[in-house]
């Protein structure tokens, strides 16, 4: 072979080799998954079984990244801020809805290319199990009576439970901060203190609860949400016991950051679904508990509106929204 | 009896056996890059385990912390980086030994005891899980807020030389902490308006950047200083650990008890108990003065009491399913997904795989010494390096270790800054340890008082009045007053005399 044809010969490769990446479909390379959240929290849990099963749809790895701090800003801003080219996806979650309001970030969920939701956790009510109040109503008339007595906690300061319990509050006519917010690291610790005497309510979803609702150790009076928990059908909606119409969930999505192409949604979004309706996903969800949902395109839209009114609403409401 | 005959069965599984070999080996790793930890140890294991049996999952995870605790151990005395922060306590001292020579016997007491420790802690577990849980779950804000004094208290006894100078380390540690979001009030504080500031400092590229990048400054400043010595023959490992564990039995026992007690409250874990442990050890040791320059009494008992409080975070987890550590916290997760759902019932429901995780603790802490062993013998070869090779690769590690954390190059940044900051520090004598245990506990000391005020509504009784707390705080004002008001009566008693 002279020199002149293996030139050709290379041009030849390149060209080949460069029609390839410009036809090749996504993915060519490993994606990232940016995490917001702590490694061993619900969102940390959920995304790493999507990624592992995105992997397998997707051919190419999928690695969980981590980026906490600043309750979930750093790493909204670090998905919002990405480029939109596919290979770095995020999972948000509802605080989204809930930082612009106070006043901590510019981002809104319109920052962002929603993917699909696929997880809603609803807000429940749980008390000691020794505490003296055995129904949702008995709870409300003793925070009636005594504002400011009964102690809340389960998360941070201005976090989902407590505007659950704001809310919940509002509904029933009560000062919304009559069971004043107790800051703590999340719905573990909340209900820790609970256990240990130092609250007396941590409004937080079921699956966080449940090794103390199973335990024995703590009792749930109500859930906030439109059906009972299949796990636990005992527990009444807030609606049927007190008629009080109020619901709050906690939710996550798969989203990428504003723009991102339709050729990676059209490809993505068949393999989230598959990953979504797989056993595997069903197993891992129903075993811990985590509520599932799914909603895409413009369904999802309208989710993450309506979910960024209620927010922002209960939030000036109680006092929380800095911005108008 | 069944149940623990069905549970040898279990275990005693090739496959089981080889999922324990293969999780020793990666977490042995993972704990000595600096930079990563035990916790990412285990969030990394969770995918492969979804395709497990819930025994060998849960083999991989016990078996992977436990090394990876005691591995980060090892880049620590080497090189002074710490691979996990559970090792942070004592780096300083083991680091001296190696400095002197005696690596192999810091690093033989480091695995030695590391693995007592780790069975005594899975002994509690075992026995009394149910009962200590129970004890564990009676702590809220006001017990951990004394407790958290007790554990700053420590910053004045681990400083070598000048009390007031640890005092101000501390102090530029706690200013530290305050930095970001993560407050009670959620307000972004000391952030300049940084998106990055918001997650606050993070510990770990800070602690990166206090222990090994100011070494590398210090030798950049100083290229001549004798290099390091090391033993001409790779000596055997566990030579004077009888010696040892008989003469430091008593420092064994109470790290291995601390340890375990502070890894069962659910909010402190390893890194903590090491800290502690190491503070009691010089407090209570006959020889304190020695402490600091290469001794190993310190080691043994906060060795001992960090793997011991990873086996001991596990009481609260399986009794109620609420996390004694970051470790347990994902633990719980593939609990779950197992189907061995943490709470008492776990005892009755599922005794066999319960046994079998207990029979894997032992064998996990067992195995880490042959393990331990070969790590030791491979990582030591690293000293034989000469110094002006060997400091760019340990900037490399740490510039490394600084951007896994967070995957930014702003975590690579605040290493740097924190270098710097180190160097001058102890360049004017003012000790970097308790600078760190200001940014561990730092953010739970405002978390603890903060919540509290508010439950007690603003009343600082409120700190005395459950008996628990009130105990830990007449304790911690004791510690705090008795040396002034020994002084003041012997003052008083001069003039009289």
């Amino acid at each position: 072979m002279n020199r002149r044809s293996l030139l050709a010969l290379a041009a030849g490769a390149a060209m080949v080799a460069f029609a390839g990446t410009a036809s090749a479909a996504w993915p060519t390379r490993p994606i990232t998954i940016i995490v917001p959240w702590g490694a061993g929290g619900g969102t940390d849990a959920t995304a790493r079984v999507i990624g592992s099963l995105l992997e397998k749809e997707l051919g190419q790895p999928v690695n969980v990244v981590n980026r906490t701090g600043g309750s979930g800003v750093v790493g909204h801003t670090a998905i919002a801020t990405a480029a939109p080219d596919g290979y770095t996806l995020g999972i948000m979650t509802v605080e989204i809805n809930m930082m612009h309001w106070q006043g901590l970030t510019q981002l809104t969920h319109q920052s962002y290319t929603p993917v699909a939701i696929y997880n809603n956790d609803p807000a429940g009510v749980q008390v000691a199990a020794d505490a003296p109040y055995k129904t949702i109503k008995d709870l409300l008339e003793a925070v009636k009576a005594n504002p400011g007595k009964l102690k809340s906690s389960g998360t941070g300061q201005g976090g989902i439970w407590h505007l659950a319990i704001a809310g919940m509050l509002k509904g029933a006519g009560i000062e919304p901060n009559a069971a004043p917010w107790v800051p703590s690291q999340g719905a573990a610790s909340g209900l820790q203190d609970m256990v240990a005497g130092g609250v007396q309510i941590v409004p937080c979803s079921i699956p966080e609860a449940r090794a103390m609702l199973d335990a024995g150790k703590v009792r749930s009076l109500a859930i906030m949400d439109g059906k009972r928990n299949p796990a636990y059908p005992d527990v009444p909606t807030l609606k049927e016991a007190t008629g009080i119409d109020w619901s709050m969930a906690a939710w996550r999505a798969v989203v990428g950051p504003k723009g991102l192409p339709k050729e990676v949604t059209d490809r993505l979004l068949p393999a989230l679904k598959k990953a979504h309706e797989s056993k595997e996903f069903r197993d891992f969800m129903a075993k811990q508990g985590f509520g599932l949902l799914w909603a895409e395109g413009a369904e999802a839209e309208a989710f993450l509106k309506k979910s960024n009114a209620d927010l922002g609403a209960v939030m000036k409401a109680v006092g929380l929204a800095k911005s108008s | 009896m069944d149940a623990l005959l069905t549970a040898f069965g279990l275990v005693f599984d090739p496959y089981v056996i080889l999922v324990i070999a293969c999780s020793a080996a990666f977490g042995l790793f993972v704990g000595a890059v600096p930079g990563l930890t035990a916790t990412m140890a285990t969030a990394l294991l969770v995918p492969v385990t979804f395709f497990m049996e819930p025994v060998p999952a849960i083999a991989a995870i016990v078996t992977a912390t436990a090394m990876a605790i005691f591995s980060g151990d090892i880049p620590g005395c080497l090189v002074r980086i710490p691979g996990t922060p559970a090792s942070a306590a004592y780096t300083d001292e083991s680091y001296a030994m190696t400095r002197r020579g005696m690596a192999e016997q810091a690093l033989g007491a480091g695995l030695v005891f590391s693995a007592m420790g780790g069975i005594f802690g899975s002994i509690v577990l075992v026995l009394a899980a149910p009962s200590l849980a129970e004890m564990a779950l009676k702590f809220s804000s006001f017990e951990y807020f004394w407790l958290v004094c007790l554990g700053l208290t420590c910053a004045v006894f681990i400083s070598t030389g000048d009390p007031l100078k640890g005092l101000i380390s501390l102090f530029i540690g706690l200013t530290v902490s305050l930095v970001g979001l993560d407050n009670p009030a959620g307000h972004p504080r000391l952030t300049f308006g940084s998106t990055e500031l918001m997650g606050g400092i993070s510990f770990i590229p800070a602690m990166i950047g206090m222990f090994a990048v100011s070494e590398v400054i210090r030798w950049a400043a100083t290229p001549d200083a004798p290099a390091f010595k090391v033993q001409a023959s790779i000596g055997n490992i566990f030579t004077g650990m009888g010696r040892m564990t008989r003469e430091y039995k008593k420092p064994l026992l109470r790290g291995s008890i601390v340890g375990t007690l502070i890894g069962a409250l659910p909010g402190a874990g390893a890194d903590i108990a090491a800290w502690i442990s190491y503070a009691m050890s010089k407090k209570f040791s006959k020889t304190p003065e020695k402490f600091g320059t290469g001794h190993p009494e310190g080691i043994v008992e906060s060795g001992a009491s960090n793997n011991a409080a990873v086996s001991g975070a596990w009481i609260p987890a399986l009794v109620f399913g609420i996390p004694g550590d970051s470790i347990t916290a994902i633990v719980i997760g593939v609990l779950y997904m197992k189907g061995m759902n943490p709470g008492p019932t776990v005892f009755m429901n599922n005794a066999p795989q319960l046994y079998a995780v207990f029979i894997v603790f032992f064998i996990a802490n067992i195995m880490m010494i042959p393990f331990g062993w070969a790590a030791i013998k491979a990582a030591k070869q690293i000293l034989r390096v000469p110094r002006s090779i060997l400091m760019p690769i340990i900037l490399l590690f740490c510039i490394v270790g600084a951007f896994a954390i967070n995957n930014t190059v702003f975590g690579v940044g605040l290493m740097l800054a924190f270098g710097v900051l180190a160097y001058f520090m102890e360049s004017n004598g003012i000790p970097v340890a308790p600078a760190i245990l200001g940014i561990v506990l730092g953010a739970m000391l405002e978390d603890t008082f903060v919540s509290s005020m508010i439950k007690a509504d603003g009343d600082l009784l409120g700190f005395f009045s459950r008996p628990i707390s009130a105990t830990l705080g007449v304790v911690t004002l004791l510690v705090w007053f008795a040396p002034l008001m020994i002084r003041t009566m012997r003052r008083w008693q001069t003039p009289a005399a």
